[in-house]
């Protein structure tokens, strides 16, 4: 089996960082946003796994591990406020919520 | 005894606080006795001091108290300390002594003025910085004390601050007097640079030492003490804020404003002579602005119609001649004249200010008249007073002192025939407007009532005072009297001697003939011209020139004219024009500036999360872009 090489995972990465970018950009929908930040954690994990499998390190993976534990704690707490966001002003439109009190 | 010399101003100092802080809860007895008794207090241990002093003169003939070093800077250490010697010694006696007795009749005069408490906790404070001035070991001392007394006087002359005129005359005085107050400190700054001092007899050696006979320092240090004196003494051309003063309570205008704090500058000069004799141009200033101040001051005298104001100039004019004893190197006859003119001077005041209480608070003098028969002893008192002022030979004090400097105006090494003239030409109007004063007030038709008589706490005063002004002057007879001199024999341990040629008695005599004639002229005129035919007066005053002339005087020749339109006026006018502050403007663009910023950045705060990321984004672009093309 022929290794695939590091540009096209790295182009992968990119291309999944873009897309994660942009739909935190465009979409209003708070949980949307959540989800495309999920995108692009997940791009930056690719493109760690990738440098490693290059070097035949294992650090790579290691970070990968990382940012994994680092999104799932994220999700969590990001979960709770968007909870309690929709409590608060009946609505998940970010744009909705850009009031800001003391 | 000496070691009892710090009670002096403590006392007054002490009595100030307790009144300034539970006056108003006192019952206006209590806070009476403690205004006067404090100062009365004061006044019987100088008197014992005074025994013992001359007595048993200490060694030295000074004496030293040092209470503690007021602050240490280098060596910068004034000291809280009092020097005491015949010239401190004789104005600590004026001060305390004519002090009490206006005290005195000021706890009947002001008995039903609402601020009692008030009037007497300022009076005490006064004759305490008062008494440090004259005690003060040290330049910065005096100048705490020469600042306390300015502070008293805008405080006692804005006393009646209901009424916005007595504030704004108040003002002026503090304003103009400042004007002459930063000349001092100036002069003290260049005294303690050059001299690395400030305790005056260590002025007084060294500089004679270290200095030449009119050297360039001295007779700049010399102006600028002048500069001072003049302001607090209302000299040219610093007079102008001495008649407004007189809006503050006839006491105040008796102890203040004639008896004490207004020869502070005479004192000043007295007290820092070697400067003067180092520099003779700024002794023969001071001799010019005498001469010019007396005969200013006497000829709008000439024409006021406010007895007090009569007073006011003439309190100035007789300042005049101790600027002009002391110009001429005779200082201890301007001390002499700063005795009996206290004397006779607060009594002048005191009678004026016994006469408009009597009067329903009337100050006009043509609306009096006749007042001989309906109050007596005011009427005695003042004659007496008048007399003095006016130099009525043998029997008044005024007369042997003026007398004196007249006579060392001319005879004087540095004193000249012109000098002696304005003098001369000055007496004959003090004697003008005096007994004008005299005549239209207690002689004539009575065209008011007195309401009532003044009591006992007013009378002894001015019966003390006219006793004073009678014999006061004997402790200085001239040559053609004996020659009994034990008051310049007692300076003299202090004050040089006059230089000057040694005439024979018979000149001396011809010059006091001259002065008793003069003077005796001068009452006549004011006997025909204000009694027998007053007519002959009005027809002069109506006279076109007459009348031009006689609005100039009653002005002040002007001063306060001129004064306005070039100094006030254009002070204001820029102040007006300037309101928004050039300088300002700097600042004010700055924060400007500022706000702009803050306005821009605002805009990004707006609490969209979408917009923040975008932030991030746009950022992280950049950072990137520059990490790959450099």
């Amino acid at each position: 089996m022929t290794a695939i090489p590091m540009e096209h995972g790295l182009l992968v990465a990119a291309v999944l960082f873009m897309l994660g970018l942009i739909g935190l950009l465009v979409r209003r929908n708070i949980i949307f946003m959540l989800l495309s930040i999920e995108i692009m954690l997940n791009a930056a994990g690719l493109a760690f796994v990738v440098a490693g499998a290059r070097w035949a390190q294992v650090e790579g993976q290691i970070m990968f591990m990382f940012i994994l534990a680092m999104a799932a704690a994220e999700v969590a707490v990001g979960l709770a406020l968007v909870l309690l966001m929709y409590r608060k002003f009946k609505t998940l439109d970010s744009d909705q919520v850009s009031r800001m009190r003391g | 005894m000496f070691n009892l010399l710090w009670l002096v101003p403590a006392i007054p100092y002490f009595s100030f606080v307790i009144l300034a802080v539970f006056g108003k809860r006192m019952p206006r007895s209590l806070s009476g006795l403690l205004g006067v008794g404090s100062v009365g207090i004061s006044a019987v241990i100088s008197v014992l001091i005074g025994i013992q002093f001359m007595s048993s003169p200490p060694a030295g003939d000074f004496f030293m108290q040092k209470l503690w070093t007021w602050m240490g800077v280098g060596n910068f250490q004034p000291e809280i300390a009092f020097h005491l010697d015949a010239l401190s010694l004789l104005m600590m006696l004026v001060v305390t002594v004519v002090g009490f007795l206006i005290h005195l009749y000021s706890w009947e005069f002001m008995e039903d003025d609402e601020g009692f408490s008030r009037f007497f906790a300022y009076m005490n404070l006064f004759v305490g910085s008062m008494l440090t001035l004259v005690l003060a070991n040290n330049l910065v001392l005096l100048y705490l004390g020469w600042e306390g007394v300015g502070l008293c006087s805008y405080l006692l002359i804005g006393f009646w601050y209901k009424d916005s005129e007595n504030g704004a005359a108040a003002r002026k005085a503090f304003i103009v007097t400042r004007v002459g107050d930063t000349a001092m400190a100036i002069g003290l700054f260049l005294l303690f640079w050059n001299l690395g001092t400030l305790d005056i007899q260590e002025i007084l050696n060294s500089a004679s030492m270290q200095w030449e006979t009119g050297s360039g320092l001295a007779l700049a240090v010399g102006l600028l003490l002048l500069g001072g004196a003049v302001g607090k003494s209302a000299q040219l051309p610093l007079q102008v804020w001495l008649p407004d003063a007189m809006a503050g309570p006839s006491p105040v205008s008796a102890l203040i404003h004639a008896a004490t704090m207004v020869t502070a500058g005479v004192y000043l000069i007295a007290r820092t002579h070697v400067i003067f004799d180092l520099a003779p141009i700024a002794q023969t200033v001071v001799a010019i602005v005498g001469a010019a101040t007396l005969l200013i001051a006497g000829f709008s005298a000439l024409k006021q119609h406010d007895i007090k104001r009569v007073l006011a100039y003439s309190t100035i004019s007789q300042i005049g001649y101790m600027f002009l004893a002391l110009g001429v190197g005779a200082y201890s006859a301007a001390m002499f004249h700063f005795m009996t003119h206290a004397f006779f001077k607060a009594l002048l005041f005191l009678g004026a200010g016994a006469l408009i209480m009597c009067l329903h608070h009337e100050h006009n003098m043509f609306k009096m008249g006749g007042m001989r028969k309906q109050l007596p002893l005011t009427f005695w008192t003042f004659l007496i007073g008048s007399g003095a002022l006016a130099a009525v030979p043998l029997i008044t004090a005024g007369f042997y002192s003026k007398d004196l400097i007249l006579w060392r105006a001319w005879t004087s090494d540095s004193g000249s025939p012109i000098l002696w003239l304005a003098g001369i030409v000055g007496a004959f109007i003090t004697a003008v407007y005096t007994f004008r004063m005299v005549f239209v007030t207690f002689f004539g038709k009575a065209k008011m009532q007195a309401n009532h008589r003044p009591g006992a706490r007013i009378s002894l005063p001015l019966v003390v005072l006219a006793v004073l002004a009678l014999i006061g002057g004997f402790v200085e007879m001239p040559h053609t009297l004996g020659h009994f001199a034990p008051f310049s024999k007692f300076m003299h341990s202090v004050l040089p001697e006059v230089h000057g040629a040694h005439l024979s008695i018979s000149i001396e005599l011809l010059f006091q003939i001259i002065a008793v004639v003069i003077t005796l002229t001068g009452i006549l005129t004011a006997y025909i011209f204000y009694y027998r035919k007053p007519e002959l007066a009005e027809n002069m005053a109506k006279s076109g020139f007459g009348s031009a002339l006689g609005r100039f005087f009653y002005s002040g020749w002007g001063f306060d004219w001129f004064y306005y339109k070039f100094i006030v006026g254009p002070f204001v006018w820029i102040a007006r024009v300037n309101k928004k502050d050039i300088i300002d403007f700097i600042y004010t663009i700055m924060a400007m500036i500022c706000q702009i910023f803050n306005f821009v950045f605002r805009q990004t705060q707006n609490g969209r999360i979408r917009f923040y990321a975008a932030g991030i984004a746009f950022g992280a672009v950049i950072i990137v872009a520059i990490v790959m093309f450099t």
